[in-house]
């Protein structure tokens, strides 16, 4: 439990907020070339890290809106938050 | 010579005041080089060490824990036990783990407190009955025991339910296996422990590893904090640190950790006699020898390895215990802790071998792992031995993500993942 910044509505609790998994990662440009293990790697792997770790959440009790996050996995702490489309920052 | 626990020895030791018992396992160093080297020491781990020792024969093996054996999600589960699961391929696994657990205690020569009082799921919505009744036949057709009950006979299984039809989530029936109940953790742990070591298994605590030494596409050893182990076979069954250990041998898994709560009372005096599972409302409960409430809640949506959880999920996990069992209104907690689960996208285990030669895994059981224990070490010992899985464990191939062939549990086990 922790509180998170939301670039759009200001800092509230976490419980307002929906975890959307790993960041950047790009769906596929060419769908239809993709091999079977391209797609796994897609849909499924996972890097699961335990340290800081990008990812998306969504405001969904809030303004609903979709932002990035950087997480230390490890202790909770949030490290960076910024909107979509934006340039991850440097770690 | 491994002493065998019985009366005799009981009384025997209460002569000398209980001062000689004898270690139940060693405490040795690792040696240079093994056969085999389980990266985990929990109830999954050291049941792997103690299957390839006793079927098939590989005594010089290691397994090797970063804290204490038990001392990860083996330590920190509900305990539960059952193996009514939908799907073909999960019925075998788990009703195989099942099995083993019948005859553990006398096979292990511990007693690992094995009690069959019965697991209830309660359906609380129309979909939840047909779902429920609709494992309950899949459950029957596979030879596992299931019965169907009415609001009715929930009550009379456990009076203390409230099944008036106004509550928020009213019961409007439920499944009953008999067979299913549950064990002692730390028991487990400690029973696969002191009988892998009779057989010769090296348990190693306090031994973290730190690397995996590859040569091209085969293993070539650990590192640890207690140095280089060199091994051809590496079985890693680290639970919620599983991706920590791929990603150290450039591997990554379907998997994310996120934490799971669960919580115990005071210990009152026998109130509940099986074990009550609500899917809708995420809320389990039985009660402990002790006579603690043991109740579970669920896991957070992002993932964390922190071994805490969030308090809105305790919350609402407490508000349905309350509404259901309303005579546990006064009750006090002790206890709230977390324990990092790895969960694959299709709720289902990974028991496998790897790209990498000799690089095997055994994770992926969520939220509800401690039930497959004994199966589990059984068929993740053959799969190491032999190189090739089990026909029980062939379905929980690293492979079905890229086949498609996923064992979807999500929702159709008894439980909501």
């Amino acid at each position: 439990m922790f509180l998170i910044n939301c670039p759009y509505c200001g800092e509230r609790d976490q419980q307002e907020f929906k975890a959307g998994g790993e960041a950047h990662i790009e769906r596929p440009k060419q769908p239809t070339e993709l091999s079977d293990d391209e797609w796994a790697e897609y849909l499924f792997m996972r890097k699961n890290i335990k340290g800081v770790q990008f990812e998306r959440w969504n405001h969904t009790h809030g303004c609903r809106k979709w932002f990035n996050m950087v997480r230390d996995t490890s202790n909770d702490e949030i490290k960076a938050i910024y909107k979509m489309g934006e340039k991850p920052p440097a770690q | 010579m491994r002493n065998k626990y019985s009366v005799f020895s009981l009384i025997k030791n209460a002569l000398s005041y209980h001062e000689n018992w004898q270690r139940a396992w060693k405490d040795p160093a690792p040696k240079k080089q093994y056969d085999a080297v389980i990266v985990g020491g929990g109830g999954h781990g050291l049941a792997t060490a103690y299957y390839l020792a006793k079927k098939h024969n590989m005594n010089n093996i290691a397994v090797v824990e970063k804290g204490w054996i038990g001392g990860g999600n083996t330590g920190r589960n509900t305990t539960i036990i059952r193996s009514n699961y939908l799907w073909d391929a999960s019925a075998g696994l788990y009703d195989h783990a099942l099995k083993i657990w019948e005859g553990l205690s006398q096979e292990l020569n511990y007693n690992v407190m094995f009690s069959q009082r019965g697991v209830m799921n309660l359906a609380h919505n129309l979909q939840d009955v047909r779902d429920l009744k609709r494992r309950t036949h899949a459950n029957r057709l596979n030879g596992i025991d299931a019965i169907y009950l009415s609001t009715e006979e929930v009550k009379k299984f456990c009076p203390i339910i409230n099944t008036s039809p106004d509550i928020r989530y009213p019961v409007l029936g439920g499944t009953l296996q008999r067979r299913a109940g549950t064990a002692r953790h730390d028991a487990v742990a400690w029973g696969y422990a002191r009988g892998a070591d009779a057989m010769g298994v090296d348990i190693i605590q306090n031994c973290e590893v730190k690397g995996i030494k590859r040569n091209g596409d085969s293993v070539e050893g650990i590192e640890t904090t207690k140095g280089f182990i060199k091994t051809k076979k590496v079985g890693v069954v680290a639970a919620g640190h599983s991706s920590v250990i791929a990603n150290m041998a450039g591997l990554k898994l379907p998997l994310e950790s996120k934490p799971l709560q669960a919580l115990v009372s005071e210990p009152v005096k026998p109130i509940i006699d099986t074990v009550v599972m609500s899917n809708a409302v995420h809320a389990y409960v039985s009660q402990s020898d002790k006579g603690e409430l043991v109740i579970g809640a669920g896991t957070d949506d992002y993932v964390s390895y922190t071994q805490k959880g969030s308090h809105q999920i305790v919350e609402g996990t407490l508000n349905a215990i309350l509404e259901l069992y309303p005579i546990f209104s006064r009750m006090r907690m002790l206890r709230q802790w977390g324990g990092i689960v790895d969960i694959c996208p299709d709720a289902s285990p990974i028991l496998s071998k790897t790209s990498i030669k000799g690089l095997y895994f055994n994770c992926g059981w969520g939220t509800g792992g401690f039930k497959a224990t004994p199966g589990s070490g059984d068929l993740f010992a053959h799969t190491i031995a032999n190189d090739e899985p089990h026909k029980l464990n062939a379905a929980f191939n690293l492979n079905r993500f890229v086949s498609g062939d996923l064992v979807d549990e999500h929702g159709a086990a008894a439980v909501a993942h």
